[in-house]
């Protein structure tokens, strides 16, 4: 058990922190940022109201993807960051925007006799209403952890009188591998398999994000495992529709200031473009066959909701009609947008969606590390160790402090 | 004895089974002559603890573990080596244990008394005795096959106090050896990750380095073992109770590649991973060397080095990452858990 030290080479770190220093005190030589003269600049500007337009804010870089915000954590990358750089952290973790009624959907299938109800692990744990899965299992539901679909399609051959349903999330990232999976099940012929879709695209949650009024973002790190399943050029309508620069990035350490680096740089330079930092893994048209999976398979949904974002448009991902047979939706009767937004957030005190949305850091919550802990989570991101609330719960920050 | 076969709810009544397995099997392993006597309390006499210091140290500590075997040593060795360190790193000199056994009806005899010598042994390589006990059998779920309960008592030397309100700025932060080795140890020989890593505890008494650490520096400012919760846990409390900020330096903790490798695949820290034999020592930077030759000289102490320093603040543990940055070390909400997906 080897580790990738290349990519944690503290000299190389330091370089790179360097460079993102100068570039940033080019752009701030302790003026406000109103005296700054960068087209980008220019254009976000025009788009705020009169009132911020006096802002003297520091740029404000959202790492969309959960993998991101876990290592900038553990290596403490904001700490080397020049204050004039914040770090906003995204909903890019699958089980933290997983809305309550979801999870209720779920308890209620495994709860039909004879199931066999299948999933990652990380999903057992997320508060429903009435109980999570874990709690369904104690209870006597047959939850089942799993590490990959096929597992579950393993536990199907193996139990042809039991109906086996595999609880699909995630991004692009695991949308190859249960689309795939149900593709087989097909050309076995199996009756007792299923999938409860739960999928979210990356580009069209981004965009949930982009045209949310109170959010103010200077540019993007996009998750590089996204890429590699679809590629750089779902991400154009980011610059080219709300001109943010964005840079597509890798999970180590180097990978995250490389690619803050490119992204200050673009900025700087009143450039904005898709970047791809991680092109040593990032092949530009992203991965055919898993998109040819994914299009066979799956289609947009017209309404889905988030945790905390509330309706995010096009962002859910559905079971083609062709498919419906291995559609636990329809198997199992789940009206699926029957999810009232989470009323559970509506309580003032949980301010999960201000979080989601980067407007307020996690501390700012009255709940946080208080009604609301890793043990006992109220809202989804204080569920997975990588959701917002949790990884600052587990690492803590300097910043809190000053 | 004969010990094919099980322990069962006979062996917990009080009747001739039950004295077979005390008489015959653990007060024969533990034999000393306090245990000798026979009696239904250990007499001690106290001219000999005064002779050795000015306080008496008395400590408890109840022991559960799954699996109750494990690489490097058994719950046996815990409930010994953790009582003996309690009292060690209070800076007494331990001397006598009483050890409590509740078994799960179904226990093999062997397993038993392969943990029983376990506990001999670990109890004369530290120098303690264990001079009373108790054993109780329970029904088949009423406990995890075995816990063990130990107390000890030992003589604190006049003129030492460490305590963990005591850090100063300017002081120095040693650790003896290789950190979170037991809990990695642990995690893997529960067997359900699959990994295979090659870790052993390092459950051993500390109270010969810690006389050691005392003679070359009488005034050791806290002292603890790092068990549950690991180093952080220790260097919050103390940082708390000091009202002073603690810097450690990543690139300086001793943490063995295998445990590392662990840490990294499950998202664990290593930092709150427990260790059995680990202590935290702050000590004035004058005395730091000679503290650090001391702990050298003596297995348990063979790895020791300095991890970091105290500097004023208001009770945070910050570790200055190998890559370059900074990150607060916090107390743990509670058990860390293997990230799955
Ligand atoms: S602390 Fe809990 S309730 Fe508050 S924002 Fe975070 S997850 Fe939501």
């Amino acid at each position: 058990m080897k580790y990738i030290d290349e990519f944690r080479d503290p000299a190389k770190a330091k370089k790179l922190v360097e460079e993102i220093h100068k570039l940033a005190s080019g752009m701030f030589p302790s003026t406000p940022l109103r005296e700054r003269t960068s087209p980008v600049a220019e254009r976000s500007r025009s788009q705020r109201s009169r009132r911020e337009h006096t802002r003297s804010q520091p740029l404000q870089i959202m790492e969309f993807c959960g993998g991101h915000t876990h290592t900038l954590f553990k290596y403490g990358i904001e700490s080397m960051l020049p204050d004039t750089i914040e770090m906003v952290h995204g909903p890019g973790c699958p089980v933290c925007v997983l809305p309550m009624a979801r999870v209720d959907d779920c308890v209620a299938i495994a709860e039909q006799p004879g199931v066999i109800f299948t999933t990652f692990g990380d999903a057992m744990r997320v508060p429903g209403t009435r109980k999570s899965l874990l709690q369904a299992k104690a209870d006597g539901c047959d939850v089942r952890m799993v590490y990959s679909p096929m597992d579950a399609l393993a536990i199907a051959r193996k139990n042809p009188d039991r109906e086996v349903v595999f609880f699909a999330l995630g991004f692009e990232t695991t949308m190859p591998s249960t689309a795939l999976t149900l593709l087989q099940a097909h050309r076995e012929g199996l009756k007792n398999f299923s999938l409860f879709c739960n999928h979210i695209t990356t580009p069209a949650t981004m965009r949930a994000i982009l045209t949310d009024p109170d959010l103010r973002l200077d540019g993007f790190l996009a998750p590089g495992h996204v890429s590699m399943v679809i590629g750089a050029q779902p991400y154009d309508f980011v610059t080219r529709d709300y001109h943010k620069p964005l840079v597509i990035t890798g999970f180590e350490p180097l990978d995250i200031l490389q690619a803050l680096w490119m992204l200050v740089k673009q900025i700087a330079e009143g450039r904005c473009e898709v970047e791809n930092q991680y092109a040593r893994i990032v092949p530009q048209a992203g991965n055919t066959a898993g998109l040819n999976a994914i299009h066979e398979v799956y289609e947009t949904r017209e309404h889905s909701e988030f945790r905390g974002l509330g309706n995010i448009g096009d962002a859910g991902i559905q079971i083609r009609e062709a498919y419906a047979a291995y559609d636990a939706e329809k198997k199992f009767g789940i009206p699926f947008d029957a999810a009232p937004f989470d009323s559970a957030q509506g309580a003032g005190s949980l301010k999960c969606a201000e979080v989601l949305r980067g407007v307020m850091k996690p501390w700012d919550c009255p709940a946080f590390g208080k009604e609301c802990n890793p043990q006992m989570p109220l809202g989804a991101l204080m569920v997975s160790p990588e959701g917002s609330c949790a990884a600052y719960y587990a690492y803590g920050k300097l910043a809190k402090r000053s | 004895m004969n010990l094919s076969g099980t322990i069962t709810l006979a062996h917990g009544s009080g009747g001739r089974a039950m004295h077979q397995l005390v008489d015959n099997l653990i007060r024969q392993t533990f034999t000393n002559p306090l245990l000798e006597e026979g009696e239904d309390q250990a007499r001690i006499p106290l001219a000999g603890l005064v002779a050795q210091g000015d306080r008496l140290a008395f400590t408890t500590d109840s022991y559960v573990v799954t699996p109750l075997e494990f690489p490097g040593g058994n719950i046996g060795t815990l409930a010994i080596n953790g009582t003996v360190n309690d009292l060690a790193v209070g800076g007494a000199t331990p001397l006598y244990l009483s050890c409590g056994f509740i078994i799960e009806e179904g226990l093999s005899l062997e397993t038993f008394a392969r943990i029983l010598q376990a506990m001999k042994l670990a109890a004369d390589e530290a120098g303690v005795q264990i001079v009373t006990g108790d054993t109780k059998v329970v029904q088949r779920g009423g406990a995890d096959k075995l816990f063990i309960n130990t107390a000890g008592v030992g003589v604190i030397p006049a003129g030492f106090n460490p305590s963990a309100g005591r850090a100063q700025p300017g002081d120095v932060v040693i650790v003896n050896g290789w950190l979170g080795d037991h809990g990695a140890a642990i995690l893997n020989a529960r067997g359900d990750l699959a990994l295979d890593a090659d870790i052993e505890t390092d459950c051993a008494p500390l109270n010969r380095l810690v006389d050691a650490m005392f003679a070359a520096c009488p005034d050791i400012h806290c002292l603890r073992d790092a068990t549950r919760g690991g180093l952080a846990t220790v260097l919050n409390e103390f940082a708390e109770r000091s009202g002073v900020d603690f810097m450690l330096k990543e690139e300086h903790l001793p943490i063995r590649t295998p445990v590392r490798g662990m840490c990294e695949i499950l998202g664990l820290d290593p930092l709150y991973l427990a260790n059995e034999g680990k202590l935290v020592a702050v000590v004035p930077l004058t005395a730091a060397q000679a503290v650090l030759t001391a702990m050298k000289r003596i297995p348990a102490g063979r790895d020791a080095c300095i991890i970091g320093e105290v500097v004023e603040g208001d009770g945070h543990v910050v570790l200055q990452t190998a890559f370059g940055g900074e990150r607060i070390v916090d107390m743990l909400p509670g058990e860390q858990l293997p990230r799955i997906c």
